[in-house]
């Protein structure tokens, strides 16, 4: 009977050496352990693909974990970044060494019904605040809200009255024409310095260069002496491009009638001074206004560089907030990918007992299912670094938010997955390596 | 024992060690405070080229005997030399390498993993041994010529018979050219021809110098071995050759399928 003839069967069943072999351990370690190394993580790598595949909805399902994980890092860092390019383009208006002083009380401070309800401050008091030490430029400020009319345009706005320095205070840089001068201030002459916004909706459509036009306001005519560089849109609402100057003599004579005055701004000669300036101001009015206890102030005054680290604070916890929202979905992936794998060693028991019985090594086992675990997690968070910038993308244009992806951030998410994957892998493959051989074996 | 092997005063030359060496050896499973003893001092020696069958009833300590054979488990006491080599005194990596490259298994249950193909499961013991591709690849096609299923290298295992997933399993053993071949009931789940098939080819491996030891509760199986060992209560009862073992026929007229294959391989 003749069941093996071959070629191979002399080279497969040549006996080996008649001799004692030498432990095998011992034998040329080096250049043994070097390939075996190798062509396991090879081959560890393509069990572990092989595996992937054949479970395929389970593998999505898995990774689904680290996809949304890694999306939602992604979004969030761009959402937070976004937010805080919009909030700083808003405090770029936002002059550091400004000091708001409004009429009312501090509780309601800028929620306050609009300038009228409650009227302490004068042009008295914006005068005498001028005069204190470390203080640069001064204006009253009196805000009405006009019909702005030219030729067949219209268009609402808000009207305010300033003083000239008021161009330095706002750090507005003209387009084209002139700011109104301390002249036309005293001699209370009908000129306006148009925004960029009243420009577009009154000139642009009719191609007309703005600059020596009449306008009417209400009922009074204006002679258009400059146009503002835009600042900006910055929202809806929040537009200061959408502004008239006009002299505050004139616009408390012919626009308004009241003594009273919105508010008065000012500004401080350097940041330093700023919180000095502030307390100097609040006890010139409060001698002024009679008041002998603080609490009682009739006036509020805002610094604007408090406003900017308040809302610089808000939004870098705004910014913690969304990315420890992000990093508990990535551990939570994390976990769905323990849990998968934990099912798979189970259910792969033989298989494992199959592979240490023909001279897997502990260490070749664990290999096998941390790549596996690795693959499943990489793998989802390459689906979800190009569904996180979509995403971002999306919420972005709907939200008008600037859309700004960091690479870094990228990195980071990328990074943590393929970390989650190895951390959270790491338990199942070692209980994979562990096994014992006999009992694996003998499992359905 | 070991000096009596290494120091034989024969100009340096070692005489050949038995596959197989075994002194004393028991085996202890602790169940909680009671200890259950499974091997209660087993003494045997395996020649190079022997085909033993070791039969024994369930708890018999035959299954316990051939896991510490394949060296999946360590002794409690006693020594056991394969080929020579210590390898009750190994550590688990050891071992490993050992299983790998001294020993080769057949299961009852084939234990072939079912997504890869019959040459891939024949190439994975080689892949532990750290060989390239392409030089697994030559030896796995060998080990399957060997075995009659050449033709079958790239079917998976749920494409071929239980008889030959069986012969791929016997490929795979047989690829790393071991020592020990080892067969834990090999036709325990194929009907009688099939059996007789691969009982055939273990005849005929081991007509080629490979070693075999059988594990079977089979009467009839263990007829076709050369030596058969009986287990009783974790002890040998009963060590007696066969001097005139059945061999294993392939009836053609019922077993096409194998000549079959035998016109393509050969």
């Amino acid at each position: 009977m003749n069941t093996i003839k071959d070629e191979g069967e002399r080279e497969l069943l040549q006996d080996p050496p008649r001799h004692a072999s030498k432990p095998i351990a011992r034998r040329k370690p080096q250049k043994y352990r070097r390939a075996r190394g190798f062509q396991g993580l090879y081959q560890s790598t393509g069990s572990a693909l092989q595996a992937l595949r054949s479970n395929k909805l389970r593998s999505l399902l898995t990774s689904l974990g680290i996809i949304i994980g890694v999306g939602a890092v992604i979004i969030m860092i761009a959402i937070s970044e976004g937010n805080t390019a919009t909030i700083n383009q808003r405090l770029s208006t936002l002059n550091p060494l400004q000091l708001t002083i409004r009429s009312g009380s501090t509780s309601t401070g800028g929620v306050r019904g609009g300038t009228g309800t409650l009227q302490t401050l004068t042009q008295a008091d914006a005068d005498a605040l001028g005069q204190m030490k470390n203080v640069t430029a001064v204006s009253p400020t009196l805000n009405t809200n006009g019909q702005i009319v030219f030729s067949s345009q219209n268009w609402q706005s808000s009207v305010q009255g300033v003083y000239p320095s008021y161009q330095q205070i706002g750090s507005w840089q003209m387009q084209e024409g002139n700011f109104f001068t301390q002249a036309d201030e005293q001699s209370g002459a009908t000129v306006a310095v148009l925004g960029q916004t009243v420009v577009d909706n009154l000139f642009t459509p009719l191609g007309i260069d703005p600059i020596g036009q009449q306008i009417r306001i209400g009922n009074v005519t204006f002679t258009v002496v400059g146009t503002l560089t835009s600042k900006g849109s910055t929202g809806p609402g929040t537009n200061a491009d959408d502004v008239v100057y006009v002299p505050f003599s004139t616009a408390q004579q012919r626009l308004s009638g009241s003594q009273y005055v919105s508010s008065i701004v000012l500004t401080a000669d350097n940041s330093s001074d700023v919180n000095s300036v502030q307390s100097a101001a609040q006890a010139l009015l409060e001698q002024r206004h009679n008041i002998s206890n603080p609490a009682n102030d009739d006036f509020t005054i805002q610094n604007a560089s408090q406003v900017l680290s308040t809302v610089q604070a808000t939004a870098q916890s705004l910014t913690i907030l969304l990315v420890g929202v992000a990093a508990v979905s990535l551990i939570v992936g994390g976990i769905g990918i323990m849990n998968i794998m934990l099912v798979s060693v189970t259910e792969r028991t033989r298989e494992i007992g199959i592979r240490i019985a023909i001279g897997a090594r502990q260490r070749d086992v664990l290999a096998q299912f941390l790549i596996e675990a690795f693959v499943l997690s990489v793998l989802g968070g390459i689906v979800g670094l190009i569904i996180g910038p979509i995403g971002a993308f999306a919420i972005a244009t709907t939200n008008k938010f600037p859309f700004v992806i960091d690479p870094v951030s990228i990195l980071i998410a990328f990074g943590v997955s393929a970390l989650v994957g190895v951390v959270f892998g790491f338990y199942p493959a070692q209980r994979a390596a562990r096994m014992d051989p006999i009992v694996a074996l003998r499992t359905d | 024992m070991q000096h009596d092997l290494q120091s034989n005063g024969l100009n340096g030359k070692r005489p050949i060690p038995p596959v197989i060496r075994v002194e004393q050896l028991t085996k202890n499973y602790y169940m909680g405070r009671t200890v259950v003893a499974a091997l209660r001092g087993v003494n045997l020696q395996v020649q190079r080229g022997e085909f033993v069958a070791l039969m024994g009833p369930s708890g018999s300590g035959k299954s316990t005997f051939m896991n510490l054979l394949g060296c999946l488990d360590r002794p409690t006491s006693g020594v056991y030399l394969l080929d020579g080599l210590p390898v009750s005194k190994m550590n688990a990596n050891q071992l490993a390498d050992i299983r790998n490259q001294k020993i080769g298994f057949v299961f009852q249950s084939f234990n072939l993993l079912s997504w890869m193909t019959a040459l891939d499961n024949v190439e994975l013991p080689l892949v532990y041994s750290g060989l390239s591709r392409a030089e697994r690849q030559r030896k796995a096609q060998l080990a399957l010529s060997i075995v009659g299923l050449k033709s079958r290298a790239h079917h998976r295992p749920v494409e071929l018979s239980g008889g030959q997933q069986q012969r791929v399993a016997i490929a795979r053993a047989l690829v790393t050219s071991p020592s020990l071949f080892l067969a834990d009931e090999p036709t325990g789940n194929l009907d009688s021809q099939t059996s007789m098939q691969i009982i055939a080819i273990l005849q005929e491996l081991n007509a080629r110098g490979l070693t075999v030891v059988l594990v079977t509760h089979e009467p009839d199986i263990a007829a076709y071995a050369k030596r058969q060992v009986k287990f009783r209560d974790g002890r040998v009862l009963e060590d007696m050759p066969n001097p005139l073992p059945i061999v294993a026929r392939l009836n053609f007229g019922h077993s096409a399928q194998l000549s079959e294959e035998k016109q393509v391989t050969l």
